[in-house]
């Protein structure tokens, strides 16, 4: 995926630049729970085939919650969301969930829970585990095949969750803050993991996180939203060039400027 | 559930058992089960008399005496049990073992023992509600925060301040399904007891109605009996669920 | 995470064995001591109850009194178990069987329903039946209601992970419902057991003169204390090591630690 030409521009909610049909595209979401709790307010934007885009915004604005009505898990109260040409009317094979708190099944050894998206589409016991022994070792979990959830630190279960996620072979990944509840270190590296990984894949993602600076390591495009009800605020792509070595990155002006201007832009909307 | 748009609270599905008790007891099914309707009239009958006067009065001294003593040694067993270790190890196996098992067997010793009055009615109540109270005091003990103490003593808090002001608070939940179990075991048991005993309080007017196959009594007395259980236990729920919001995030 | 080292550990274990050890000296040093004074001429020595103890267990008094009541405590236990479990699936799965079933399940695990007892004759009569009656009487609501808890407390994400990677119906329910909640189902079987024991208790004692609520009686009425107190004794004990054992096998087989958050 490095070599998607990268452009800098500022693009308009809805957007992207480019001519090929989006891989995800959410037109006009409006969330209303009962209660009369908006959550969402017309949110619409495109997730380019091939490529990550993440969403960001304040805590509690809404993020999850749109993540969730794309992959057909909360229905929405208007508005709609069309994924390769389809209209979305629940969950389907060609997305992949990846959840914040990991949601594997503790009673299962990580061979079953990375196995179990084809377990439910009634792949035989040898055909999955094959599959699943190749995303195992993929994401660097060979040699606890049979380890149990609880054995495992934070971030290895969430390399579970995403080999589970890969295992299934979907186009589209959703994740939904995927590295929130795995401590700083191993985020990064994880990040790095995530990059290399999608190079290889060539996946189109969309990415909720409320870290600015996850956001424009990982994106190839932003969406910002405002503060709950949520409303597309901006959609920035960062255009960083990955070739390099990852520290450079993160040092690299376009990189801190891009951090720079979203922070100025999210002030906005956090609370007084 | 709803019906046409109207959420229909929970308990209103006890009014569909009454009919259908209603229909079975007017189809005369069973001989055992008479109308609900004819239960109705016949509480009207049992409350006022004072055979049902004199067996409330007897069984609610035994059961308030038996659950008094019952939360107040349970209670500080349980405290002793969580906050000091050997305690804990010494008495944790017997009251495991009395809280879970057939307690209705040692009735009979009772009676032989201490005759067949109040005493050994007093004697069972507290048998079978206080190892469950102690049991769930010592886990609220047990489960609170370390931090928290870490906190109270930082500032400086008195033995007394941190047991009344932090481990108190933070052990309710628990103490409260305690007392609440208790409650329910101790109402139990006092009618196991009266049942065995057979000759005072409700146990003899059960004994009283069934010989003399006076249905609608029974099931009247049944009913006053299932809704003072369920008022009561429902009592302390309410303070459960007052203390609900922090019982899981402590 | 245990940070004990493995001889630390040891020490600890050898330790809570010896307090235990204690206890049960000093409990049956008391009984002992009570019995001597005696506290009472009901109350035999904590000594003479064993030697009846085991006289009845070397004559086949305690065996064919246990084979009496074992049977309809493990058929009403069965009974229930298999009932408990389709009630509490029913009512866990659908609204309108959770609204029905539901309150009337919960007035009864908190109701002295022991009182139903003295009826069973009427309609069972004083055989195997009456007295399986009885044990279903008593273990049915909280058998029912650990099943239904364990099918609704299922957690969300997991739900939500079973849709997410499109599980069928039956697949959600077989895959992720029933694991979710199995440990929470033994231990209402274990408490329903335990409730099946009072129930069969109570049986013998009130209206099936037979097993060993029987021997209770029966002793009782000859003023033979150290006979009836033994017969007590062995229902308590046979009681809590089998829910011992049980528990243990819960813990074996549904560890704390994979059961979901």
């Amino acid at each position: 995926m490095t070599d998607t030409p990268r452009l800098s521009s500022h693009g308009a909610p809805g957007t992207t630049g480019f001519s090929q049909e989006p891989a995800i595209r959410v037109m006009n979401l409006t969330k209303e729970y009962p209660g009369g709790i908006r959550a969402l307010e017309g949110i619409s934007f495109d997730v380019p085939k091939g490529e990550l885009t993440s969403v960001i915004g304040p805590s509690g604005c809404g993020k999850t919650t749109s993540l969730k009505i794309i992959a057909g898990l909360v229905e929405a109260t208007s508005g709609e969301v069309v994924v390769n040409g389809t209209q979305v009317r629940g969950p389907g094979p060609e997305r992949a969930f990846v959840f914040q708190e990991f949601a594997l099944m503790p009673w299962a050894t990580v061979l079953r829970n990375v196995a179990f998206g084809l377990e439910l589409r009634g792949f035989g016991r040898k055909e999955r585990e094959s599959i699943a022994h190749e995303y195992i070792a993929k994401m660097n979990l060979t040699g606890f095949e049979d380890a149990y959830p609880h054995q495992l630190s934070g971030g290895m279960r969430q390399r579970v969750g995403l080999a589970r996620a890969m295992a299934v072979d979907a186009d589209i990944l959703l994740m939904d803050e995927p590295f929130a509840s795995v401590d700083e270190q191993i985020r990064r590296k994880f990040q790095e993991d995530l990059l290399r990984l999608l190079s290889e894949e060539k996946k189109s993602v969309l990415f909720v996180t409320h870290s600015i600076e996850e956001a424009v390591y990982v994106s190839d495009q932003i969406v910002i939203l405002t503060r709950g009800p949520a409303q597309v605020s901006n959609v920035v792509r960062p255009g960083i060039d990955r070739t390099g070595d990852p520290q450079n990155i993160r040092r690299s002006s376009a990189y801190l400027d891009c951090v720079e201007s979203i922070w100025v832009e999210l002030r906005n909307y956090l609370e007084e | 559930m709803t019906l046409r748009g109207f959420r229909i609270p929970m308990v209103f599905s006890l009014v569909v058992w009454c009919a259908i008790w209603e229909i079975i007891g007017r189809l005369n099914l069973i001989s055992l089960i008479p109308p609900f309707t004819d239960v109705v009239e016949a509480l009207f009958e049992v409350i006022p008399s004072t055979d049902f006067i004199d067996a409330t009065m007897i069984t609610f001294q035994a059961f308030a005496i038996g659950m008094g003593l019952a939360l107040v040694v349970g209670i500080s067993v349980g405290i002793l049990m969580g906050r000091i270790p050997a305690v804990g190890n010494l008495m944790g196996m017997w009251v495991n073992i009395f809280e879970s098992s057939p307690l209705t067997a040692i009735v009979p010793a009772l009676m032989a023992i201490l005759g067949f009055g109040l005493p050994t009615m007093i004697v069972t109540v507290f048998l079978f509600s206080v190892w469950v109270i102690a049991l769930d005091t010592q886990v609220g003990v047990e489960r609170v925060n370390p931090s928290l103490i870490e906190m109270g003593r930082s500032f400086g808090a008195s033995n007394r301040a941190l047991f009344s002001k932090i481990v108190f608070f933070a052990a309710l939940p628990e103490l409260l399904a305690g007392i609440r179990l208790g409650l329910i075991r101790g109402l139990k048991g006092v009618i196991i007891g009266q049942l065995l005993i057979a000759v005072i309080g409700m146990g003899y007017l059960f004994e009283l109605y069934s010989r003399n196959f006076l249905m609608p009594e029974f099931w009247a007395l049944l009913i006053i009996l299932f809704g003072f259980a369920y008022i009561a236990s429902e009592a302390v729920a309410y303070f459960e669920r007052k203390v609900a919001f922090y019982a899981t995030s402590r | 995470m245990a940070v004990r080292t493995q001889s630390q550990h040891g020490r600890i274990r050898t330790s809570s064995w010896l307090l235990r050890g204690a206890s049960i000296l000093l409990v049956f040093g008391l009984w002992e001591w009570a019995g001597t004074i005696p506290v009472s001429i009901a109350f035999p020595r904590f000594t003479d109850t064993m030697s009846a103890f085991v006289e009845m267990l070397a004559d086949g008094t305690f065996a064919s009194a246990y084979a009496e009541t074992i049977g309809p405590l493990l058929v009403g236990i069965l009974l229930t178990a298999v009932g408990g479990l389709v009630a509490g699936l029913v009512m866990g799965l659908s609204p309108r069987a959770e609204w029905l079933g539901l309150p009337l399940i919960i007035v009864l695990q908190a109701s002295p329903s022991a009182a139903i007892v003295p009826l069973i004759t009427f309609l069972y009569g004083i055989g195997f039946a009456a007295k399986v009656f009885a044990v279903v009487l008593l273990s049915a609501p909280v058998i029912v209601l650990n099943s239904y808890r364990g099918i609704t407390n299922t957690p969300k994400s997991l739900l939500e992970m079973s849709d997410a990677f499109l599980a069928k119906r039956w697949q959600r329910i077989w895959k992720i419902v029933l694991p979710a909640g199995s440990g929470l189902i033994f231990a209402g079987l274990r408490l329903g057991l335990a409730q099946g024991f009072t129930g069969a208790v109570l049986a013998e004692l009130l209206i099936t003169p037979t097993g060993v609520g029987d021997l209770i009686t029966f002793y009782r009425a000859g003023a033979d204390y150290p006979y009836m107190f033994a017969a007590i004794f062995s229902i308590i004990l046979f009681a809590s090591v089998s829910l011992t054992l049980l528990q243990r096998l819960e813990q074996r087989i549904f560890r704390p630690e994979m059961r979901p958050v």
